[in-house]
């Protein structure tokens, strides 16, 4: 809409002090979140586990809408969008899950071709000839008649990543795409995305806990802890900085600025702080 | 006491809320250009494991409680001398009580529950979420195509079981025990009104349709998802449908025959 | 392909029930023109109905013609009012027909007896909407024990 009239920005994604807690939580997972994903780069969101990296993903595919704050997609805000905006956006983005989340009951190759045929009006032959460029990506055009549970992990998301790309997307969002891969499957992973980024023009998010994979990969990094953004830059940058936080984590040391221990009393409080009160 | 008051009035509160989230998925999921093209293979395929494949649970439990019902009733109406009455009891009971309702339960326990955990699951493994993301809305793509093939299943199903009992009674009492063949029928087809018990009973079956797959579709799509959570919802679909059916059996026999 | 047999499979399912639905109406239930197809109504008043409940039949010599539809209280001295529909396939009925209250054997469900009156040029035929003024009311069994006590007691 607006995007045509005014120069186009060069970030395709800019999410702008956002606040944000789960419905049914008083725990506030972003306060003041505010980060821009530039256009046809790999940008990658890193942070420890349960600091609510997956929720950004759907909160900048709109499936959650945060309390507070902007999220612009090419110009549009999207938790103001209409439903029907919404689905038209969601046309130009996809994500690739942790799970994978192909349609068990379904084939390979009519998994990917779904995408298509739901949303475009493409005649049946057009259709056959995308996905079978889609799994020659991935490297799968062999296993396009077996069905999701046949597949190993490694491969099932490697189909779904087909799946995703199936539209041609503008923004692709990686939730986790290392977790519990072996190390071969995730250096092909990390290829994928990578050549993907380059042949399609494509602008990826990469939501990881997987520093070292990523790093080399990715053209932008971002640091979330304590529900803000605590360090951006290029890996580079991000290497040399002298943050103790940013040093932790991307060493992964145990214990530091993110504390081992969950939130909670001090041991000794906890044992004996009852009854070290009544000796005292 | 003021804590039991506020957590009574979060109770209904909460139900409230739950009852409006289950309405307003329904509305969404229904309402809207239909794309005929699209959805009539869904609800075949629905259809097929909705209804077809409930088929043989009603085919039999329906034989089964007419031949009880030609049975019992024999016993009883034969001290009276009345026993040309089996037929109308057998043929009522069925249309206007056990037809409907045994359909509704057995449908919440085979197809509801099923209905539950397999879109339980379907949140779980994100493929909704997937969905979603695909620009097609998980509602219209999932739970519309379910919910028309339960409405329109259990009816029929509900009338193969009257059909199935009724037969049943008939080999029980007249095949067996030797009521008149001539006085069975008969007098059941003096007894038995086209508007009141067939049409009401069918009425009564889509009511229950409508109920059970609506609760079997708002737990699976609102569930917990994880796997305590599918088990819950799976439970729960299968308590709160028939206890629904149950309480709704005893207001619409009381609007229609009361 | 799958989908073949899955539309197969759910057009024998709804074949199945329709004829299921045929079996019931056609064997199970009444179809003639009773509870369906033109009929008209005519009234009664009573003195006592007795077991009389709306739906019972109205039979000609035991044949079902017609259903009770409503019973109401009728007049000043609110006299049980009988509504019944009887089937237009028998509209010859003579002003001067009768009813009564029956029962059908000795503990079955009471019903309207109607037994046509004679015909010549002076009666009418009975419309949508007569009444017929010739009625027997119900036998109650306790009337019937204190008369016959009564009639006793008077020898």
């Amino acid at each position: 809409m607006s995007s045509q009239d005014t120069p186009q920005s060069p970030y395709l994604v800019e999410v702008d002090a956002i606040d944000f807690a789960h419905a049914h939580g008083a725990h506030q997972v972003y306060s003041g979140l505010s980060l821009k994903i530039p256009r046809g780069k790999i940008t990658a969101v890193m942070g420890p586990s349960g600091i609510g990296k997956t929720t950004l993903l759907r909160l900048i595919g709109g499936q959650l809408r945060p309390q507070k704050g902007e999220i612009r997609f090419d110009g549009l805000n999207i938790p103001e969008l209409s439903r029907s905006e919404l689905y038209s956006v969601r046309k130009r983005m996809s994500m690739l899950f942790q799970s994978g989340a192909l349609f068990t009951d379904m084939s390979v190759y009519d998994n990917i071709a779904f995408p298509l045929r739901e949303n475009s009006s493409l005649p049946e032959e057009i259709i056959e000839t995308i996905v079978l460029m889609k799994l020659e990506a991935v490297g799968l055009r062999g296993a396009r008649h077996l069905m999701p549970a046949e597949l190993s992990g490694g491969m099932s998301r490697r189909a779904a990543l087909a799946r995703a790309i199936a539209l041609d997307p503008e923004l692709v969002m990686y939730d986790e795409p290392f977790a519990g891969q072996d190390p071969i499957s995730m250096g092909v992973i990390v290829k994928l995305i990578k050549s993907l980024n380059e042949s399609m023009g494509l602008t990826s998010v990469v939501v990881t806990h997987d520093v070292e994979e990523v790093l080399t990969i990715a053209d932008y990094v971002y640091i979330i802890a304590d529900k803000r953004v605590v360090a951006h830059g290029s890996p580079k940058d991000l290497q040399a900085l002298d943050d103790p936080l940013v040093k932790q984590f991307i060493q992964g040391e145990a214990d530091g600025p993110v504390p081992f221990h969950f939130k909670a009393p001090s041991l000794n409080e906890e044992l004996f702080g009852d009854a070290g009160g009544q000796h005292d | 006491m003021i804590d039991a008051i506020a957590r009574l009035g979060k109770a209904v509160l909460d139900s409230i809320a739950g009852a409006g989230a289950a309405l307003l998925m329904l509305l969404r999921a229904l309402i809207g250009k239909p794309q005929l093209r699209k959805s009539f293979p869904l609800l075949m395929q629905q259809m097929y494991s909705v209804g077809v494949l409930s088929l043989v649970i009603i085919i039999v439990s329906g034989l089964f409680i007419g031949m009880v019902l030609g049975l019992q009733g024999y016993t009883i109406l034969v001290d009276f001398g009345a026993e040309q009455s089996l037929g109308p009891m057998v043929a009522l009971s069925l249309l206007r009580e056990l037809g409907p309702v045994v359909t509704a339960l057995l449908f919440a326990g085979r197809a509801g529950s099923a209905l539950t955990a397999e879109i339980g699951l379907m949140k779980a493994t994100e493929q909704l979420s997937s969905l979603e993301m695909m620009a097609v809305d998980p509602l219209r793509r999932i739970i519309s195509p379910r919910f028309w093939a339960g409405f329109y299943s259990m009816p029929i199903l509900a009338i193969i079981f009257s059909a199935v009992g009724i037969y049943g009674g008939y080999l029980v009492g007249v095949r067996w025990l030797g009521v008149d063949e001539g006085a069975f029928w008969s007098v059941m087809q003096s007894q038995v009104e086209w508007h009141q018990d067939i049409l009401n009973g069918i009425i009564k079956s889509i009511v229950f349709a409508f109920v059970v797959t609506w609760i079997a579709l708002h737990k699976g799509y609102n569930c917990v998802p994880t796997s305590v959570g599918i088990s819950r919802a799976t439970t729960s679909t299968v308590v709160t449908a028939s206890l629904a059916v149950l309480g709704l059996d005893f207001i619409l026999t009381a609007l229609m025959f009361g | 392909m799958e989908s073949r047999t899955t539309q197969l499979a759910v057009g024998l399912f709804v074949i199945i029930g329709v004829l299921a639905l045929l079996f019931l109406g056609l064997q199970a239930a009444n179809t003639s023109a009773v509870s369906s197809g033109d009929t008209y109504r005519i009234y009664a008043k009573f003195d006592n109905i007795g077991g009389l409940k709306e739906r019972s039949p109205v039979k000609v010599g035991g044949v079902v013609v017609g259903r009770v539809t409503r019973i109401t209280l009728d007049g000043e001295y609110y006299e049980p009012l009988v509504e019944m529909t009887i089937s237009a396939t028998y509209d010859e009925f003579s002003e001067t027909s009768s009813v009564s209250i029956l029962t059908s054997g000795l503990l079955g469900e009471q019903y309207l007896g109607l037994n046509p009156g004679f015909i010549d040029d002076t009666v009418e035929m009975l419309k949508d909407g007569d009444y017929i003024y010739d009625t027997k009311s119900a036998l109650v069994l306790e009337d019937l024990i204190g008369q016959f006590l009564f009639s006793q007691g008077s020898d």
